[in-house]
């Protein structure tokens, strides 16, 4: 039964930044930010040089934001999406553009807290100008139930001597069914970083796909993956990088822990098509390791305290 | 003196190779021992052993600490009991901040109390205690965190296997310093070794051949038969016929 709430955008704004724990950001004049429920905007605050465009649909929500060339965002841009109902549907398009020499960082607040069924689809489409500088911390606030599906989906460009960091991580509640898929094409000196860290419990469901290709000469990127399946979760991981120009170089990084009866497998592709083009991976999988764990009972922890502590740290 | 631990006829085989035969040792409370001999007479099995390791369980005979039988009990209950254990070479925990590693350990949770035990081992708090447990830290600091977490611990007994194993001098003497500060607080340590300087930091001493004790002595009486005959091995690791000759 759907809880009772009061939808006006005050409370929804209240609620959202309570339990994404953003409630002093109203009082900043300098930090931009952006709150979306469902398929509405509910407070938004922009500075100079960044500009964001939103068409409001019915199944869906468009946003368009652009990064003006040589802005600098000092402070990271707060965007708040989530849906505090118990049942519905969160239908994103983001299209980010850096230009040239900007600057910015933003930090996704997903917050899905009395989730029962929710669906959250993201398509993004990012471009980063040469010399721009990107950085996206991606962070979910889930409920307990595990209702939530979350669909973050992304194509990214890099240009020339462009910067790209993305960080995605379940920092509260059940995952409910996760599906990453990143694929990102990188030129000339750019640099790309993909972190994930997800614990899944009962009988979540976690797939990322991420993908890289360092086209240009000197591309960097790593791909890295940190997941904990407890419980009866089901995680697999699927990391790509390729690398087809002089001097690109790149790494894939995959741990993954069960516990219980959860299933884990990573599948880690490096393909090099340039001889002076350079990748290497490497993958972790299985339960946690006897000497860490033997050296935290060693100090009093029982089995599962100690196996806690270490997938925490492991996430962090 | 008080017996803090006894070991009775232990015995213990790992793929059909007898590496402890029939053990007898008491490890006296508030004094340093040292298990004394060269590299693979056991003397490690024998630490695991006593604290419970994982492969170290399937042995026969008997160990006791304080006055109850141990035997059967998981490495934790041993712990929780006052039993610890440094290794040689300590596990690193990706993501794992000092502070709580220390914090998960120790008897006092206090923030104050977590900083103090890094000082005493020479690490800055300021500096460490949101550093990662992980492989950014050098073999010397990761020890150091290691001994921070026994101290924040706090235990009647601690094993410390070749506690010398990997650090410089300066990470040595901090090490010898806090053995110094443990024995005057009247702390049980057992310091499993194959180095004179770390025997020279031990009350009494175990002698260790090929898995079995050979002679048991105050330190200072064992030294000269260590160093004259085990420094390099002799006999490569099979107990003289003729016996230890002490002075």
């Amino acid at each position: 039964m759907n809880k009772e709430l009061n939808l006006n955008k005050i409370n929804l704004t209240k609620e959202l930044s309570h339990v994404t724990d953003t409630e002093d950001i109203f009082n900043r004049p300098d930090v931009a930010h952006i709150f979306i429920h469902h398929h509405k905007v509910i407070q938004s605050h922009l500075l100079p040089g960044l500009k964001i465009d939103v068409k409001e649909f019915d199944d869906h929500i468009e946003v368009n934001t652009i990064v003006e060339k040589n802005t600098k965002i000092e402070k990271p841009v707060h965007m708040c999406f989530g849906m505090i109902p118990e049942n519905g549907i969160q239908k994103m398009i983001i299209n980010t553009e850096l230009q040239e020499n900007s600057s910015v960082s933003f930090l996704a607040h997903c917050a899905f807290p009395n989730a029962v069924d929710i669906q959250h689809i993201m398509d993004g489409n990012i471009k980063i100008g040469e010399n721009a500088r990107f950085k996206y911390l991606e962070k979910h606030v889930h409920g307990s139930h595990g209702g939530v599906k979350v669909y973050p989906h992304a194509v990214i460009h890099l240009s020339e001597n462009a910067h790209y960091y993305s960080e995605f991580e379940l920092i509260k509640g059940r995952a409910g069914v996760i599906d990453i898929q990143y694929e990102a094409t990188c030129e000339a000196v750019s640099v790309l970083e993909m972190v994930t860290r997800i614990s899944g419990k009962e009988n979540d469901l976690i797939n990322i796909k991420e993908i890289g290709h360092l086209v240009g000469e000197k591309a960097r990127g790593l791909l890295s993956s940190r997941v904990a399946a407890t419980g009866n979760t089901r995680a697999e991981v699927y990391n790509k990088l390729t690398a087809s120009a002089a001097y690109a170089r790149g790494h894939v990084d995959c741990t993954e822990i069960i516990k219980d009866k959860g299933i884990v497998s990573a599948i880690p592709i490096v393909e090099v098509s340039h001889p002076k083009a350079h990748i290497t991976h490497e993958a972790a999988l299985g339960s946690v390791d006897s000497k860490q764990l033997q050296t935290l009972m060693a100090r009093g922890l029982n089995e599962n305290k100690a196996t806690d502590l270490i997938i925490q740290g492991l996430l962090k | 003196m008080k017996n803090l631990l006894m070991v009775k006829n232990l015995s213990l085989s790992i793929n059909g190779k007898n590496i402890l035969k029939n053990i007898n040792m008491d490890i006296w409370e508030g004094y340093i021992h040292a298990i004394v001999g060269p590299n693979g007479a056991g003397k490690s099995t024998l630490a695991s052993t006593i604290m419970g390791l994982e492969g170290y369980r399937n042995f026969t005979g008997s160990i006791y600490f304080k006055g109850q039988d141990i035997s059967q009990i998981s490495i934790d209950e041993r712990a929780r009991m006052g039993i610890t254990f440094g290794w040689q070479e300590p596990a690193r925990y990706e993501g794992l901040l000092i502070k709580d590693f220390l914090k998960a350990a120790a008897r006092d949770k206090n923030g104050d109390f977590i900083f103090e035990q890094l000082n005493r081992v020479g690490l800055d708090p300021e500096d460490y205690a949101d550093r990662a447990v992980d492989k950014t830290l050098s073999g010397g600091e990761r020890k150091k965190v290691e001994l921070a977490s026994i101290l924040a611990m706090d235990p009647d007994l601690v094993l410390l296997d070749e506690p010398d194993s990997g650090i410089d001098v300066e990470t040595l003497d901090k090490m010898f310093e806090v053995i110094k500060e443990q024995k005057k607080k009247k702390r049980t340590i057992v310091l499993i070794t194959h180095s004179l300087a770390v025997l020279k930091q031990a009350d009494h001493a175990f002698m260790f051949c090929n898995g079995e004790i050979i002679q048991k002595a105050e330190a200072k009486k064992v030294i000269p038969y260590f160093e004259n005959k085990c420094i390099p091995c002799k006999h490569k690791n099979i107990p003289d016929e003729q016996g230890v000759k002490l002075e």
